[in-house]
């Protein structure tokens, strides 16, 4: 059933998932799973609810340490260098792949604060002034803020916020950023917004999105993954990858049924 | 209220009393709200019966004496009325007491929320709670006959009756009110702002001290005026332990009297209704009363004005 | 964990690799000193708890027996005991109960089930959570005036009375807001089922509402007594003997309850008066476990039905 005999053809890879399966206590929530993401490319992670994308998201940068009872099994390479080898720290590995969330989560600081917090902790040499407005031009929302750097970063709105979660993940320079659903709380000019921000950051960075909205992946990305999800006898959803090629292929000409089915609309 | 609706065969079988069983709801309703609005009497029921006597109080003592002498003799033959003398004891024992809760209530709330596994937090947890429920006068008896001695090892000079155990024994005493109000203040922090912390490379460490308690602080600080409230009105502890000396300064080494304190003081001798010295403890009273009730609405401003708002 | 090389993910910009001193080691030692503080911090409060127990069953369980339990309070140490207090106690808890319980689960059901939201209700609720918070020696400044000496021909002046409606005041909130929080538990969709029978309020109240709410009701109702059985300022302001040698004869007579004798006895500068205190504490906390247990069984007993 697994399809990933399609391997995109790729320069460098910057991740890599070789045969993971994702564990909740002794729930497997998704299994085997191989994918290459190539360097400063846009990466978009499709499927219905509960097929382990936001799961296969969270492998990337560990935060599914953070959650009781969550095991990965399988080989999750960033630059060639396991994941989750004996010894690598998954603080560590946070700094270089940076993530954005559902909703806008800024922290409850003044906007300056806001950028300065992840470059302070991890011991930023430079000016902070410039790393701050560098971060802010960066996420496109310096013009808006730049007055305002001292206030709160939740009285701007969703959109704006969003944008600033994006700018504080880029000032700890990572490499990597991965999105999990960025829009899904915002309206559809915000949403545009962050769409094309998307496309600057692919000069820089590598970006693994995750997203409900069809649309949004065929606009955004270079590569589609397509997930789905079987139930088991005891009413368990087990997610794996169905298919990932180029969007092009995913969404005119794609190799397996359920994907046909699931871009088309028939389901999910 | 008669039925309208067309009767039907069996009708005669079905004769609810409506109007009974109306009749007694209302009843109900009103004594039930009259039970409810007792709380409201007690309120004014101390809300007058302090001003009254305070007033009379005031009659025969200038509110200048109150604020201005040094002493406080209200018993003596030269009697001086210095509140000033008796709420700088409450203070230096509050202060104490709040210097004891804050590290040990906050440092434990999160030990609480952020470190112990759930089972670990449901054995200590209810062993904290057991510190609030003990009776103030067994803390008294503590502070007196072992806080006490026990730190004269330590401390030259601490006299028998002193505000540094007294206090101590105080911040034990409300720092499980610290620990629950500010866990449920950390508690209630979002898990997205902790994860927006750790998807940037923090340490647990680096996201409570720098995102949750931010986050919390509203709750922190007013779970902390709380409790500062609560060991202002505390009795039996200050009066065993810190004495009934009156005296004027910051000095926790010797016996001073707190407010409380003087109100046991007097309602422990024979004190006839009328006599100034009864009007004296409803001034005091008036005073501790102001004190806390303005620490207590001050702490529900407080939170409600800096709370953020999460959805 | 620890990284033995810190640069497994060396950076593809160099002239960026520098702009990062990460210095994991530093701040995961941090992380592990401010661990260690917040255990500690638990630790010292649980160690005082410890501490104050063992120093009181040590300095009391040799004073404790039948004859402590037993004696008036006397001169002479060794003499003296709790009859009287433990008497006063259970009288004047009798009376806290009798009156608090009814007025504040009627209260409870009136605000919770009757009043709706609106103003009246909002006041009486705000006006509720700052009694919580006044100090319970005022309450007792209240009890001297109104029932000591306003209604001294009903209550017979520093009597069990008087002490009795004083701490039922004090825990009135408690019970209210107990009795509100065990209502709001009952599953709406009852009430809803009940006035489809055609039932009205009360009805529903009283056959379906209630009997659900009673165990949380109770649980809350006892750990509102075990506080007022503990606290002694308000009675000791409406003037509640600390030295009484006979046994109360009717709602109307003095009285001393358990902890104002050991309040007396703590304020002696005789040793074997503190060892008296410390016998009399036992048996205080005894008491107060006995209640919180209860306490917590009911609320277990509640929950398992419940599930």
């Amino acid at each position: 059933m697994i399809s990933n005999s399609s391997h995109p053809v790729t320069t460098q890879a910057a991740l890599t998932a070789e045969d993971v399966n994702v564990y909740y206590g002794s729930n497997l929530a998704v299994r085997n799973v191989f994918l290459e993401i190539p360097k400063n490319r846009v990466v978009a992670f499709i499927g219905p609810s509960g097929c382990g994308k936001s799961t296969i998201l969270r492998c990337f940068n560990r935060m599914n340490d953070l959650i009781p009872g969550a095991r990965v099994e399988g080989k999750i390479t960033f630059k060639g260098q396991n994941l989750y080898a004996k010894g690598i720290d998954p603080v560590e590995t946070r700094r270089y792949i940076g993530m954005v969330f559902q909703k806008p989560n800024p922290f409850p600081k003044t906007i300056y604060e806001n950028i300065a917090f992840g470059a302070r902790i991890n011991g930023y040499q430079g000016n902070m002034d410039e790393l701050v407005e560098r971060s802010l031009r960066g996420a496109a929302l310096w013009d808006e803020v730049k007055d305002k750097l001292k206030g709160s970063g939740l009285a701007l709105s969703g959109g704006q916020q969003q944008r600033l979660c994006i700018a504080r993940a880029i000032a700890v320079e990572p490499e990597v950023i991965l999105m999990d659903e960025p829009c899904s709380a915002l309206d559809p000019i915000s949403t545009l917004r962050v769409e094309e921000l998307i496309h600057e950051l692919k000069q820089q960075y590598t970006i693994v999105i995750v997203t409900h909205n069809m649309q949004q992946a065929s606009r955004v990305s270079d590569l589609t993954a397509f997930y789905n999800a079987e139930a088991t006898e005891t009413g368990n959803k087990i997610g794996y990858l169905v298919e990932y090629d180029q969007t092009q292929t995913i969404f005119h000409n794609p190799t397996e049924k359920a994907t046909q089915e699931y871009v088309s609309g028939r389901f999910g | 209220m008669t039925t309208e609706f067309p009767s039907t065969p069996t009708s005669d079988l079905w004769k609810p009393n409506r109007q009974r069983s109306q009749r007694v709801e209302l009843i109900v309703k009103l004594i039930f709200g009259a039970f409810a609005f007792v709380s409201i009497v007690t309120t004014l029921g101390i809300i007058e019966t302090l001003i009254f006597e305070t007033f009379k109080f005031f009659q025969e003592v200038s509110l200048w004496q109150f604020l201005t002498d040094d002493k406080w003799t209200p018993l003596f033959k030269s009697a001086k009325f210095g509140i000033f003398v008796l709420i700088s004891a409450t203070v230096m024992t509050s202060t104490i007491a709040i210097l004891v809760a804050l590290p040990l209530g906050l440092l434990s709330a999160i030990c609480l929320s952020e470190y112990a596994t759930p089972k670990v937090r449901g054995i200590l947890k209810p062993a904290l709670e057991i510190l609030a429920g003990v009776p103030t006068v067994v803390y008294g008896y503590f502070a007196l006959l072992f806080v006490t001695p026990l730190l004269q090892k330590f401390v030259p000079g601490l006299q028998g009756f002193n505000a540094l155990s007294a206090g101590m024994v105080l911040g034990i005493m409300i720092t499980p009110l610290v620990a629950s109000l500010s866990e449920d203040a950390i508690y209630s922090v979002p898990r997205s702002l902790r994860d927006g912390a750790y998807a940037l490379g923090a340490t647990k460490r680096e996201t409570i001290t720098s995102v949750v308690l931010p986050a919390a602080l509203s709750g922190i600080v007013s779970s902390l005026i709380l409790a500062i409230s609560r060991a202002i009105g505390e009795t039996m502890i200050v009066t065993l332990a810190a004495g009934q000396n009156p005296r004027l300064g910051l000095n926790p080494l010797v016996p001073v009297m707190t407010m409380t304190a003087f109100i046991v003081q007097v309602s422990l001798g024979d004190t006839p209704a009328g006599s100034l010295a009864y009007k004296t403890i409803y001034a005091v009273g008036m005073t501790l009363f102001t004190i806390t009730l303005a620490l207590n609405v001050f702490s529900f401003w407080f939170v409600r004005r800096f709370r953020e708002k999460y959805e | 964990m620890t990284i033995d090389n810190p640069q497994n993910f060396g950076s593809d910009r160099p002239s960026e690799a520098s702009n990062f001193n990460i210095n994991l080691a530093g701040r995961y030692k941090l992380d592990r000193i401010f661990e260690s503080l917040t255990w500690i911090a638990v630790a010292i409060a649980l160690l005082v708890l410890a501490t104050l127990i063992i120093d009181v069953l040590a300095d009391g369980l040799p004073r404790l027996s039948w004859d402590f339990l037993n004696n008036f309070p006397s001169r002479k140490p060794e003499q003296a005991g709790l009859k009287s207090a433990l008497f006063g106690t259970i009288w004047v808890m009798s009376v806290v109960a009798a009156v608090s319980f009814p007025l504040g689960v009627g209260a409870g059901i009136f605000l919770e089930e009757f009043a709706g939201d609106n103003w009246l209700t909002r006041i009486i609720e705000i006006n509720i959570n700052n009694l919580a918070g006044v100090p319970s020696i005022i309450y007792g400044l209240l009890g001297l005036q109104v029932f000591v000496r306003y209604m001294e021909p009903l209550t017979g002046g520093r009597s069990i009375l008087s002490g009795g409606f004083t701490l039922a005041l004090l825990i009135l909130p408690i019970i209210i807001v107990s009795t509100r929080e065990a209502l709001r538990a009952v599953p709406d969709s009852l009430r809803l089922a009940g006035f489809a029978l055609g039932a009205n309020r009360w009805q529903v109240v009283r056959e379906h509402v209630f009997p659900l709410a009673i165990p949380g009701i109770l649980t809350g109702t006892i750990l509102a007594l075990s506080r007022a059985i503990g606290d002694t300022a308000p009675l000791i302001t409406i003037g509640a003997l600390t030295f009484i040698s006979f046994l109360p004869e009717g709602l109307q007579s003095p009285f001393t309850v358990l902890p104002i004798q050991v309040f007396n006895w703590v304020s002696r500068p005789q040793r074997e008066f503190h060892d008296n205190a410390a016998a009399g504490i036992i048996v205080l906390m005894v008491v107060l476990l006995l209640m919180n247990a209860t306490a917590v069984f009911l609320r277990n007993r509640f929950q398992k039905k419940a599930s």
